[in-house]
């Protein structure tokens, strides 16, 4: 598998570590469900999922990736730090 | 006081050559990495002009050469090699590097071809022409790589020398059988 950096271009997956999904964080008022949730219960979706990976022997930066678990297709990869932190 | 001798990374491991491949170690007098702070990195390319006459590189590039040269060395990050850099105090975060990294350099037509055993990026001259730079692995190590001329200039964390010098003489020998 070869992953898009926004940096470097198409890398092999050898460079990077996968970080875990990318969720949006709830407030920190938000209650012990919403927390539950976000710490502890994943989905398991057939199709797009937006997952972090750090491209840790290449520029070192965290992306955000679009996948879908079905086909492998890659539709988007973005930095996680935005566009400025090139 | 103990008067001690101050080795290089590759100390009795280099040079090695198999074939037409030479591994060879290059000494550089300091490195330097430095990553501009928000909003510098113009104004370190400026300095570094008007100090050492090389601008930053853009990403996967290098500029310079010989006794001086800057290398695109990570996001936000660049080494200088050879002198120590003059005048980025307020705009850099500027670390000495120099006893840190373990420096060879790959000679011998067709290097790519001992590379391609060991890194996951297309190390061919027409993909990977004079003046580019990429940070990657070797084997399980993470590296920098840069085109020089003819040859490769390839850097590992000095504690992984005599691994990158392992993996790489290994490659050059089993290309060489072949060629």
């Amino acid at each position: 598998m070869r992953l898009p950096c926004p940096i470097c271009g198409p890398r092999d997956s050898r460079e990077f570590i996968y970080r875990g999904t990318a969720l949006d964080r709830p407030a920190p008022d938000a209650g012990t469900e919403a927390w539950e949730e976000y710490l502890h219960l994943r989905d398991n979706p057939a199709g797009p999922i937006r997952e972090f990976w750090y491209h840790h022997a290449g520029c070192t930066a965290w992306i955000e990736v679009t996948r879908n678990t079905a086909t492998h297709e890659i539709s988007d990869a973005v930095l996680a730090g935005g566009e400025g932190a090139a | 006081m103990l008067d001690l001798t101050a080795k290089t990374p590759c100390d009795g491991l280099l040079p090695v050559s198999h074939g037409p491949f030479t591994l060879t170690e290059i000494v550089p007098k300091a490195l330097t990495s430095i990553a501009p702070f928000k909003g510098q990195a113009g104004a370190v390319s400026d300095t570094l002009q008007s100090a050492h006459g090389i601008t930053l590189p853009s990403i996967g590039g290098a500029t310079g050469n010989g006794s001086v040269q800057a290398i695109w060395f990570g996001q936000g990050q660049y080494l200088l090699t050879g002198p120590a850099p003059d005048g980025l105090d307020g705009i850099a975060a500027v670390t000495d590097q120099t006893d840190a990294w373990a420096t060879v350099r790959l000679d011998g037509h067709e290097a790519a071809e001992v590379l391609a055993r060991l890194v996951p990026v297309d190390m061919r001259p027409a993909m990977f022409p004079d003046g580019t730079s990429v940070r990657t692995l070797l084997g399980h190590m993470t590296v920098s790589i840069t085109r020089e001329g003819e040859g490769y200039r390839i850097m590992a964390f000095r504690s992984m020398a005599v691994t990158l010098v392992h993996e790489i003489a290994g490659a050059m020998e089993a290309v060489a059988q072949r060629l």
